[in-house]
């Protein structure tokens, strides 16, 4: 019996009866029939790990979480000893803080960038290289929840059970949200194109608008949502955010390590738009943010979009 | 600058760019596009070893800004090598399981596991050549996302609980790491790391932040050796390896880890410089641990009645050898450690590959005494477990033999008390390979009357529901060697397997007959190192 096959029996079983009861009762009550053999099987894990009558596992578990805790004790220990040690927090003087490395951030970044948002300028200018392999690391994510969690067999059978299990539009909720959701996107869109103005940036923005997507979902369900935003969209959006950033970039790194013009205005810092690549890299940011987040939930919820 | 010293930064982006766009490619696309992406990764990386031969070596700048900065990639030989060698092995594993990919990963997310190997190839070849320990760390997250990714992307149960296994121990290790470079940036103030270099010299020798120093390597240390699974470390590692689809496990087995092994020694070396490291205690716990993981891992092989898992259990075992190199602290021990770990991965992903032919004419199953003759019925599978196995034992003409005596050389010029048990374990450790090594080899070279079954022990999937195409495979289990082929996508499908198994064996014995470049080559990059 596959994990997830275990799962959904276990989940609509329980959803049936309502009750509390541990499922293997059920195996404990029956007859022995023909299909001994599967009955032992399921009730062997129980017998296995039964921790009430087998003095050794129950000796083992005991040393298990002794063993755990004196651990964690050493550990916690240990680290307080090191951190008692490192150079105290906000001195001038740390190693952190008296190099050469955030001086220049700090003094030459406005004029090196572009950013009035030193942030912006330090993630996505000058160590963008790092910014880069972090957004691959959310779409990589991304991926691997759809591995998990997308149903391609019996789709449409699974797509009927789920609709039982999905609420009803909540009048409360949906009208707040129709007010709501809006301010929040406009807002989002705003953290997003200030990101190289003010605080925030492609990634706090991106989860804003990220966070109206998963509330607008809740209020008014898959059927409305779908009608603006698909799986098709969300993935041109996220593919096309990503090889932006990766050709954008690979542009730049390239021409920079060739000691080469490249030919980006660096705009006035200060106006909305200036900083050369910063703006639009914050857009693309924003968009596989916000769509993962959103996959996240869809694929979580309903196993797909 | 020579257009060579682009090459880092266009295979990456190569790698990241194809490794997104394969969400949406077909599949048979994706294929193509993995296997071209691969190739060129490879011979770039051939390029850069190449030019840093002739020229040394070179650090690339990413953006307009200098190094302390921007970030930096470096070029040398050992980076050179270690990028074309493991895009080899990812060519091979990639193309000796995809028959198996048919039957374990559903039709519709074969895209899915093109995204994931492409961005581990880049996240593998951006940890070789990265020269910037957060950097560093970034590409850890995606090797560690995307392995998990491999690893449960055959669904079935065990399979779905090795991933979770996987991923906690693996962020584990993922957390001590990140906690140790904060440390190290806290009392260095820099992330680069020849600049992190420079401040733990000037550290040492002003004695300050000791402990914060010692700490913070060892935090560093334990995270890489849980990632690769050193052996008190080890339990997630028979699951994942024994029950994920075979090129996951060749690709988990013989780069991941070497990856995570990779990046310390790049740590030891560039980062924190290797006398510093062996002047703390560190090593000799790496040491021990290692010696425990050689006997351990081989003593889980022999207990094991199941061919995937008892593979998997012997890389315990050769994950101990390597730490144990390093644990020697000398420049020999070094170099056997990195020998070991070419040959390790070119020895462990052959086996996976070729066990993988012995189980499918065995009706799938993986129990020792369905594999009875299985040899003889698929011959070139036969071959490859047979050599893979010399190897492993330290069979002259073979690589591991080399690298068994590099530790034996390197074990000789140890001080008593560490060459003594190096070399006795060493010595029970190759009668404990030899031991289960051996009995597989005899049990599948055994002649069988007929194909025994044993239901209980076959693989789940293969049996219950069978796909299209194993159906269509149904005629090629032949008895005797007689291998029936009828199809012919069957045919050039087997041709495929006998190749890719023809090549593993002949980088093996590459590895074991030309090794004197290849140490060469090893230890001109490890004095580029620092």
């Amino acid at each position: 019996m596959s994990f997830r096959s275990f799962m959904e029996n276990g989940r609509s079983d329980s959803y049936d009866r309502l009750s509390m009861k541990p499922l293997y009762e059920d195996h404990i009550k029956k007859e022995p029939t023909g299909f001994e053999i599967e009955i032992d099987r399921s009730k062997a894990h129980y017998e296995v790990f039964d921790r009430g009558n087998n003095f050794f596992i129950r000796l083992s578990g005991i040393a298990y979480q002794v063993a755990a805790v004196l651990f964690c004790v050493a550990l916690v220990a240990v680290m307080l000893l090191t951190v008692s040690n490192l150079p105290p927090t906000g001195d001038p003087d740390n190693p952190a803080n008296s190099n050469v490395v955030p001086e220049r951030y700090i003094e030459k970044g406005i004029e090196e960038t572009g950013a009035v948002n030193i942030v912006a300028g330090m993630i996505l200018d000058y160590r963008a290289f790092d910014t880069l392999g972090e957004s691959h690391v959310l779409f990589i994510a991304s991926i691997t929840v759809l591995i998990l969690l997308r149903r391609d067999k019996n789709r449409e059978k699974y797509a009927k059970e789920d609709e039982k299990h999905e609420p009803s539009g909540d009048p409360i909720l949906q009208v707040i949200s129709k007010v709501l959701v809006p301010v929040i996107m406009i807002f989002g869109i705003y953290v997003i194109l200030n990101g190289h103005l003010s605080p925030g940036g492609g990634f706090s923005g991106g989860a804003i608008i990220g966070a109206a997507l998963i509330l607008y979902l809740n209020a008014f369900g898959f059927e409305k949502t779908e009608k603006f935003f698909t799986e098709k969209l969300y993935k041109r959006v996220t593919l096309a955010a990503l090889a932006f950033y990766a050709l954008a970039k690979c542009y730049s790194f390239f021409c920079g390590a060739n000691h080469l013009d490249s030919h980006i205005p660096q705009g006035t810092p200060g106006n909305i738009l200036s900083s050369g690549l910063i703006l639009p890299l914050d857009i693309a940011v924003g968009c596989v943010v916000a769509c993962t987040m959103y996959a996240f939930y869809a694929h979580f919820r309903k196993g797909g979009f | 600058m020579a257009a060579v010293c682009n090459f880092p930064l266009f295979s990456i982006v190569l790698c990241l760019i194809s490794g997104t766009g394969s969400a949406v490619l077909k599949k048979e696309a994706a294929r193509i596009v993995n296997i071209v992406l691969i190739t060129v990764c490879g011979l770039m990386s051939v390029a850069v070893m190449l030019y840093c031969a002739k020229y040394g070596s070179f650090t690339y700048m990413m953006g307009h800004f200098p190094a302390p900065w921007g970030n930096e990639v470096r070029g040398g030989v050992l980076e050179g090598f270690m990028g074309a060698f493991f895009c080899l092995i990812m060519l091979l594993s990639m193309l000796g399981g995809h028959k198996k990919l048919f039957d374990e990963v559903e039709i519709s997310k074969h895209n899915l596991y093109y995204v994931l190997v492409n961005l581990l190839l880049s996240s593998l070849i951006a940890l070789v050549y990265t020269n910037d320990l957060f950097t560093a760390y970034v590409f850890v997250e995606i090797n560690t996302i995307s392995a998990c990714g491999l690893i449960m992307i055959r669904q079935t149960g065990r399979t779905l609980e090795a991933a979770v296994r996987y991923m906690i121990m693996s962020l584990l290790g993922s957390g001590l790491l990140l906690i140790g470079i904060c440390i190290l940036y806290d009392i260095t103030g820099h992330l680069l790391m020849s600049n992190i270099r420079e401040s733990v010299e000037a550290l040492i020798a002003t004695g300050e932040y000791r402990e914060p120093l010692v700490v913070s390597v060892a935090l560093m240390c334990v995270g890489l050796a849980i990632k690769s699974a050193l052996f008190p470390f080890h339990a997630w590692l028979p699951d994942a390896y024994g029950y994920s689809t075979v090129s996951s496990a060749a690709i988990l087995s013989s780069l991941v880890s070497k990856g995570y092994i990779f990046l310390l020694i790049k740590i030891f070396y560039r980062v924190i410089g290797f006398e510093t490291v062996c002047g703390t205690k560190i090593m000799n716990v790496l040491f021990v641990f290692g010696l425990i993981a050689m006997v351990s891992g081989s003593v889980g092989a022999i207990r094991e009645n199941d061919i995937r898992r008892m593979i998997a259990y012997s890389s315990i075992a050769q994950i101990g050898y390597i730490y144990m190199g390093f644990g020697m602290g000398t420049e020999l021990g070094m170099v056997a450690s990195i020998f070991h770990i070419l040959s390790h991965a070119a020895t462990k992903s052959l086996l996976f590959i070729a066990a993988i032919g012995l189980t499918d004419v065995s009706h799938g199953s993986r129990a020792f005494l369905d594999l009875t003759g299985s040899a003889h019925r698929n011959r070139i599978a036969g071959a490859g477990f047979l050599v893979g196995a010399l190897s492993m034992v330290g069979i002259p003409l073979f690589s591991g033999f080399i690298s068994k005596l590099q530790f034996m050389d390197a074990a000789g010029s140890l001080s008593y008390s560490k060459m003594l048990p190096s070399l006795v374990v060493l010595g029970i450790s190759t009668i404990l390979n030899a031991i289960y090594f051996m009995k597989t080899v005899l049990r599948i070279y055994t002649p069988a009357e007929k194909i025994p079954v044993n239901r209980a022990m076959a693989d789940a999937p293969t049996v219950t529901a069978p796909s299209a195409f194993h159906v269509a495979t149904g005629e090629r289990k032949g008895i005797n060697g007689l291998i029936v082929e009828k199809d012919r996508i069957l045919f050039k499908e087997e041709a495929g397997y006998g190749i890719v198994i023809l090549c593993f064996i002949l980088l093996n014995m590459a590895l074991g007959l030309m090794s004197t470049p290849i140490l060469q080559a090893i230890r001109d990059g490890l004095s580029m190192f620092s």
